[in-house]
């Protein structure tokens, strides 16, 4: 390698910027000034003077909007919703989308391909589609499903169970998503350690569990972090049943709370502070995971090693 | 080590015997039934979503079965092109439009920042794709009040750039063009570029680019996907039904099906022509999305 001369070194940082500059500035632009703006609104509260007609004059109010905003019962309880959808949603999709990718792997199955895109095609459907979909599903009358239902004697009421109703809509359309990169990873394991496996007589189960599922442990950790973040902003789905499904007010999660607050309220401050405080939990709740994927792997090269 | 310690195995002949028996073990039918029993649950809802389609209104609230005889895909597609005028077509136009040039901007801008981060070192590299890194974690629709208050003070709401520009950014997509970029261009090709004397930028434009188009299209897929499906943000910016993407038309008609249930099979079909660019292109690009995934997946 020659070492290189000035004027090399200069072209080189000029392409640099050349090709960095077009994202940055739109990455700056459109998410660094905007979490800037949101810390600022969430200090500053509007206060209408007088009759109304002098405009609104806005106050430093410091972090009365975020006391306001935990202080709403109703945002609590957007909250709860949001840690229920989880503790419900989560589990199920990553299992079952890791237990197809898996039935996927094994040896025994066949038309991968076809599978695979089957299984993948509900993630080309706009979520608010496939909100509109099942929502007409959930509907008495407009249902093949709840005539099969009625049919043979139960007649469930698929629209007053907004929880359940939501999380089977979102495991439609991630299910198979997330099964593809977990069959991407397991692919991925070289077949070496696999037939080193089946020499040492481990059965399908046991590779799976000892063997398999501990080295996509990476895919693992990346699907749950990204659930988690998709989860907390949970918005176009309720967004649908809102309205038809009595249980969906108009504060059911934390997001919609805060679009209620910001467009029915014209209370920005209050909105931007209940959007901080999402946002800060999704950052606290990522730290917790990517520590968790991340410990567990280092305890893992300790035993090895 | 453990080859020495382990007991004596039976040969391979005889585990194959034995594995049937096992009361976990796997059958063929096993693990292909309920693979078919997963796809049946992905697959149905768009099947319904199709002969819903061809329903007349009372058919479709009745929720009567589709025949031949009452086969009604015609009217509805013309009820569509005439319902306001053909406003639909003129929403499935902006979507176009905004998930098209954007994706390709987008996908362009990512693979510029992508290279920039694999090909050169310069100082706080890494602190700066660290940042990048973070951006992906920020939850999006944080971000859509503050932009929406911004917006309004440049005047850009409820104009095609509010939605238009946000939709140009996408932190993961730097990372996989990053990633791609590491798999596609190899270092001693630029090198020899440059020992040619071609420029930085030139070689970028005429080598770089296009090793690493294979990333280009995954990356341009995400996106087009993402804004297409894109809701939140044009529901926050746009009151202008004209500049309305597919997605937030839709909404705004299913709103008002309590009231005029002649929109019922409106959306429904409104929600079939929405549904089949994305499926014809995950259909067409399959190699594209799955390397995306698989990229997104191994690092």
């Amino acid at each position: 390698m020659t070492t290189p001369t000035k004027g090399v070194r200069r072209s080189r940082y000029g392409a640099v910027g050349a090709l960095l500059a077009p994202f940055l500035v739109l990455f700056t632009a459109c998410t660094l000034i905007p979490i800037g703006y949101a810390l600022y609104l969430s200090l500053y509260t509007e206060r209408s003077s007088g009759l109304g007609f002098g405009g609104a004059e806005t106050v430093f109010t410091g972090l009365s909007n975020y006391t306001r905003a935990l202080g709403d019962e109703a945002f609590r309880a957007g909250f709860l919703t949001t840690a229920q959808y989880c503790l419900l949603y989560i589990p199920l999709m990553v299992g079952l989308s890791l237990l197809l990718a898996l039935l996927l792997d094994s040896a025994l199955a066949r038309a991968r391909r076809f599978f695979q895109l089957a299984l993948f095609l509900p993630h080309a459907v706009p979520g608010i589609i496939a909100a509109l979909i099942w929502m007409y599903l959930y509907t008495p009358g407009i249902s093949p499903v709840i005539s099969a239902l009625d049919a043979v004697g139960s007649h469930p009421d698929l629209l007053g169970s907004p929880l359940p109703a939501v999380v089977n809509i979102a495991l439609w359309e991630w299910t198979g998503y997330n099964m593809v990169i977990f069959y991407a990873a397991l692919q991925a394991i070289p077949r070496e350690v696999l037939e080193a496996a089946v020499v040492d007589g481990a059965g399908p189960l046991r590779t799976a569990l000892n063997i398999k599922i501990p080295l996509i442990r990476a895919s693992l950790t990346m699907v749950g972090l990204f659930t988690l973040i998709g989860s907390l902003q949970l918005f176009t789905e309720p967004m649908i049943l809102h309205g038809v499904s009595p249980g969906v007010i108009s504060t059911w999660t934390p997001n919609m709370y805060a679009y209620t607050a910001a467009f029915e309220r014209g209370d920005y401050g209050l909105a931007a502070a209940s959007s901080v405080l999402l946002a800060l939990t999704a950052a606290a709740l990522s730290f917790v995971v990517t520590r968790l994927g991340r410990g567990r792997a280092g305890k893992r090269t300790e035993v090895t090693g | 080590m453990t080859t020495l310690l382990s007991p004596p195995r039976p040969s391979v002949s005889e585990t194959e015997r034995q594995r049937p028996r096992r009361p976990w073990s796997l059958s063929k039918t096993a693990v292909n039934g309920t693979l078919l029993l997963a796809t049946a649950y992905t697959l149905l809802p768009l099947g319904w979503l199709v002969t819903a389609s061809a329903k007349n209104t009372g058919d479709l609230i009745g929720g009567r079965a589709l025949t031949p005889d009452r086969w009604n895909l015609g009217a509805n597609l013309s009820a569509l092109a005439e319902a306001g005028d053909g406003i639909y077509f003129r929403w499935y136009l902006n979507s176009l439009l905004y998930a098209g040039i954007g994706a390709v901007l987008c996908a362009f801008v990512c693979v510029c920042a992508g290279y920039a981060f694999h090909v050169y070192a310069f100082p706080g590299k890494e602190k700066v794709f660290g940042l990048v890194l973070l951006g992906v974690l920020v939850p999006t629709t944080a971000l859509a009040l503050p932009m929406y208050l911004l917006a309004s003070e440049l005047h850009l709401v409820n104009t095609f750039w509010a939605v238009f520009l946000p939709s140009l950014v996408n932190p993961f997509g730097v990372y996989l063009a990053r990633v791609f970029c590491a798999g596609y261009v190899p270092g001693e090709v630029l090198e020899a570029a440059r020992m040619d004397g071609a420029g930085e930028l030139r070689t970028f434009w005429s080598i770089g680019l296009k090793m690493v188009m294979p990333g280009f299209v995954t990356v341009f897929l995400f996106q087009f996907t993402a804004i297409w499906n894109n809701f939140f943000l044009p529901l926050v910016m746009l009151s202008d039904n004209r500049l309305f993407p597919v997605s937030l038309g839709l909404y705004s008609w299913n709103a008002q099906t309590r009231a005029f249930p002649e929109y019922y099979p409106l959306v429904v079909i409104g929600s079939l022509l929405a549904v089949v660019p994305l499926v014809v292109a995950f259909v067409a690009l399959q190699r594209h999305w799955k390397a995306g995934l698989t990229a997104g997946s191994v690092k």
